[in-house]
């Protein structure tokens, strides 16, 4: 799937090189932002209140 | 070694060298755009596996990078929005920065009880506890929801009092991530003293015991921590967190006691005084 990509991305092979880190960039990027931060209300292990946090 | 006559002849010149590179290259640069072109056609179940575990391989990625964020990237964006709250509540701060005349009268009465603020995520003072660190202050916010303790935080249980009342003044704060706040909460040791500051003055509240409980014990916020009919009449400071210290299977409770208030226009107790000023330098 990767390799897929790789090979139908556009330019020389420096560019393609680029352009695969800027699209790990921007994944990772996305994934910090809005990703993890929603996921990490379903995270249990970080409630530090008691009694359903009244 | 011994040349032969012969090494001469078969010597090969720079142009011819270059010339001879150019010739490969050209050969190697061909042969590739044949095998791209004609890349040997794979089956379909042969993609679906391959498919199906670079995806298995991008869930793990993903999941060790979540937490790599949970661990070590939100308390690097909490501890600089904490930072700027505390700053924020120094700048708004009215009183002196430095504290009073050994020989002035501690006693200052009965202590000034805030009003409750009336919006969530209000930052309404800020928390010293010299055993965590001489440098440690950090904002205490209005409420214990998600929205205040990943990003400012203690927070005040809304059904508590508030900093100086009788009854139970009870804050949550995490032991991991975002901050963790209150990490070291297990090295309290009786005696230590917790300040709390708001706008009205410095409530000095003395660690007593802490306690381990399951997360569903409620009682412990309450007026007089854990028993459910007795009347207030001294001034409790409950601190709830995680425990242990990367899981949340049991909640961490420690009780403190106020000793002693002194309002704003006092000046802050001689042992924060330090940090109380760096404060408001920002």
């Amino acid at each position: 799937m990767y390799g897929w990509i790789f090979r139908h991305l556009p330019g020389p092979l420096w560019l393609r090189i680029i352009t695969a880190i800027v699209f790990v960039a921007v994944a990772v990027l996305a994934l910090m932002q809005f990703v993890f931060p929603w996921l990490s209300q379903f995270n249990p292990l970080t409630d530090s209140t008691i009694g359903g946090g009244v | 070694m011994v040349h032969s006559p012969g090494h001469v002849e078969k010597a090969v010149g720079v142009d011819e060298l270059i010339a001879g590179n150019e010739r490969v290259r050209a050969r190697r640069r061909s042969s590739r755009r044949k095998t791209s072109a004609q890349r040997p056609k794979q089956g379909f179940f042969r993609t679906l596996v391959q498919v199906f575990g670079e995806l298995l391989i991008t869930c793990g990625v993903i999941l060790l990078l979540f937490v790599v964020w949970e661990l070590w990237w939100t308390n690097i964006e909490a501890n600089t929005a904490q930072q700027a709250a505390v700053s924020q509540f120094a700048k708004d701060f009215q009183g002196p920065v430095t504290p009073p005349a050994a020989d002035t009268p501690s006693d200052y009465g009965q202590p000034i009880v805030m009003a409750e603020p009336t919006d969530p995520s209000t930052v309404f003072g800020v928390v010293y506890i010299p055993r965590f660190g001489a440098s440690y202050s950090r904002p205490l916010v209005e409420g214990v929801q998600q929205a205040q303790l990943d990003t400012l935080g203690l927070g005040r249980y809304d059904s508590s009092t508030m900093p100086g009342g009788i009854g139970n003044f009870a804050v949550a704060g995490h032991r991991q991530t975002h901050g963790a706040v209150l990490d070291a909460i297990h090295t309290l040791v009786p005696g230590d003293k917790i300040y709390v500051q708001t706008k009205d003055g410095y409530y000095t509240y003395v660690f007593r015991n802490n306690q381990i409980v399951m997360p569903n014990r409620g009682d412990v916020l309450l007026p007089v921590p854990t028993q459910a009919d007795a009347t207030p009449t001294e001034r409790f400071m409950t601190m709830t967190s995680c425990n242990p210290r990367f899981g949340a299977e049991e909640r961490l409770i420690a009780y403190s006691l106020m000793e002693s208030w002194q309002p704003a226009s006092a000046g802050p107790p001689a042992a924060i005084a330090e940090q109380v000023a760096a404060n408001s330098r920002g």
